[in-house]
């Protein structure tokens, strides 16, 4: 991943703001919101946390999502039956190091992001980088891509990775 | 009670009584850590241990390190192309020579001393190795190895034991099993590991893992979500008959080995479509992969190999889960009440595109970390050992189906587990004292016929 250099002001303050709004929102478990903020041809995808880099079509990633698929994933976490997150367990992200740039029409966004899970008395700390491609829409920006790099070398003592990053 | 030790109360651990058809197990064995401390011993001593996939290290000076049994392990292919698995340790003073996770080496050198090893674990070369005198020889400092080091079929396995029978021995009627899965590789060049593995954890004791990677029972409480997904995108009347269906059963296949063996209740890549998948250009796609099996294999057998499921369990950690994708799952307790598991996908080996996208999104729903229904898996089982706190002195109930031929919704898979657990438990020989074990007649008898008797129905 090229680091970038230069970022443009006005669109990083746009960005931020689109991305404390996710992380707002997922942390107060309003998911269908969350879903409103995605194109219909997203993607969400978690790479293997040991090849990070690999092609996600090719690879044995976390998550890989279609907006269809994110949708199936809400309504699990939405009904009492997702046993690991009945009740849901409590998050709260830090989103930073943000830098957005503009690149063949679409918006390229990169952030760190902190995730802490609570549940049960355990904390489980999930760290790594958002790269975002982003749609500028007349609602505003649109999320089309989010690819979470997780840091984590083994989901341990987290165990599972149940609650969206 | 406090004065008896535990190595003289492992008979009460597991309590079967045929004649009431009863079968028991003292949660104390999930729970303590005596226990655990003696299974390091009498099991991951004395068994053979899955370490790694021959597609892992394809290419000399291929390499990777592997957690077995507790042990650091590099799995190599040196310049000969020949297989070695290496104790991940120094013979000068013992660090660790290797410290990455794979990756292609002409040697690997400790970085303390700078002791040099070939892929071998051959001693090259040293610093000043005048310094130890003319009669230094580089011959007794070769890397150690495990006692053995055997392969099924791509499946590389370590004993720590020197005396324990051969792995194709020790496989008993697992061999069948692991022959339908790798068998789905044929003129495609075989089976590999997909790219890239899921690595995590679960706050729970290891064999609560091994019971419910093979647990059929718990699949429609727990997984509902999943199966909701699915029927949200499709009709699923015809995965849920195959559920119910009689050939749906669950065998003992000597040795501790076991496994759930049934019509498959779920879309499969290769090959059982469901609109969950695509479109129609993807249902001619599925068909045509099942076509491309026929003509290998036949019809009888390619409807086995596509359209029948197997939670196939190599005692005493290892599945060969083929089920919405086809992976392998290893379990290494870490302690009495936690566990590291890791899953790799396995496909043929030319698959790509589509098709191999498809299979990995199969995977994904249902299975790892992040699907629809792994995590709730994890849950229950930190779920039992919380539970655990109150009530170790009583017993888990694994009794269910010893009234008849043991269905996949049953529990006879699990007492295969069960039994050699405890049977190896209570022996502190060696692993060739083994006898080819399995108290339940019906259920062995039942399993010998699997090779000859092709599974029935749920082939639409």
């Amino acid at each position: 991943m090229t680091a970038v250099a230069t970022t443009d002001v006005g669109l990083r303050g746009r960005v931020e703001d689109l991305l404390f709004h996710e992380a707002d929102l997922l942390d107060s478990w309003q998911l269908d919101d969350w879903l409103t903020l995605f194109t219909p041809d997203a993607r969400y995808v978690v790479p293997p946390m040991d090849h990070p880099e690999a092609d996600p079509d090719r690879s044995l990633t976390l998550i890989d999502d279609s907006f269809d698929r994110m949708n199936g994933r809400v309504t699990r976490l939405k009904s009492r039956r997702a046993h690991r997150e009945f009740p849901w367990s409590t998050t709260r992200r830090v989103v930073g190091n943000v830098r957005a740039w503009d690149e063949d029409g679409e918006v390229q966004a990169r952030a760190n992001f902190i995730v802490n899970r609570f549940r049960k008395e355990q904390v489980h700390t999930f760290v790594g980088q958002y790269r975002y491609v982003l749609l500028d829409t007349d609602d505003g920006l649109r999320i089309r891509r989010k690819v979470c790099v997780l840091d984590n070398e083994r989901l341990s003592p987290h165990g599972t990775l149940s609650i969206l990053l | 009670m406090s004065s008896v030790s535990i190595h003289d109360r492992i008979d009460e651990m597991v309590i079967e009584d045929p004649q009431a058809r009863t079968f028991r197990v003292l949660r104390e064995s999930l729970v303590s850590e005596s226990i655990y401390a003696m299974e390091r011993e009498r099991i991951f001593e004395r068994c053979w241990l899955y370490a790694g996939h021959d597609s892992e290290i394809p290419e000399p000076g291929d390499y990777v390190r592997r957690d077995v049994g507790g042990k650091p392990i590099i799995l190599s292919r040196d310049k000969q192309g020949t297989v070695n698995a290496l104790f991940n340790s120094c013979t000068h003073r013992g660090a660790r020579v290797c410290r990455q996770d794979q990756g292609n080496a002409t040697s690997f050198q400790c970085f303390y001393h700078a002791w040099t090893f070939g892929l071998d674990g051959a001693l090259r070369g040293l610093p000043d190795e005048e310094g130890y005198g003319p009669d230094f020889d580089r011959s007794r400092f070769a890397l150690h190895r495990p006692a053995r080091l055997e392969q099924y079929r791509g499946f590389w396995f370590i004993a720590y034991d020197p005396e324990i029978e051969s792995l194709s021995d020790y496989l008993a009627g697992a061999k069948e099993y692991i022959d339908v899965v790798v068998d789905q590789g044929v003129g495609h060049g075989g089976m590999r590991i997909v790219t890239g593995s899921q690595p995590y954890s679960c706050g729970a004791n290891w064999k609560l893992m091994v019971e419910n990677s093979m647990d059929g029972y718990h699949g429609v409480p727990v997984h509902q979500t999943y199966f909701e997904f699915i029927a949200n995108r499709g009709d699923v009347s015809g995965l849920v008959k195959n559920l119910q269906a009689d050939a749906a059963r669950g065998y003992s296949l000597g040795n501790g080995h076991a496994v759930v063996d049934y019509p498959a209740p779920f879309p499969r890549p290769v090959a059982q479509y469901h609109p969950v998948m695509g479109g129609e250009e993807v249902e001619a796609d599925v068909n045509a992969a099942f076509d491309d099996l026929v003509v290998h294999h036949g019809e009888t057998r390619a409807t086995r190999l596509a359209k029948t499921c197997r939670n196939l369990f190599l005692y005493p950690n290892t599945l060969l889960l083929d089920v919405s994708g086809l992976t392998i799952r290893t379990i290494w307790p870490t302690a009495a009440d936690h566990m590291n598991v890791t899953a790799w996908a396995l496909a043929p080996a030319d698959e790509d595109g589509p098709r191999l996208k498809r299979r990995l999104e199969g995977f994904n729903l249902f299975l790892g970390p992040g699907g629809l229904a792994t995590p709730d898996d994890i849950e229950a089982l930190e779920a039992c050992q919380e539970g655990y706190a109150a009530t170790a002195h009583t017993y888990s109930d694994i009794s269910r189906g010893m009234h008849r031929d043991p269905k996949t919704t049953d529990e006879a898979q699990m007492r295969a587990f069960w039994r050699e657990w405890h049977a190896q438990m209570r022996s502190a020989g060696h692993a060739t004292q083994r006898e080819l074990r399995d108290a339940e007649p019906d259920e062995w008898t039942t399993s010998r016929h699997v090779g000859v008797t092709e599974p029935a129905g749920g082939q639409a």
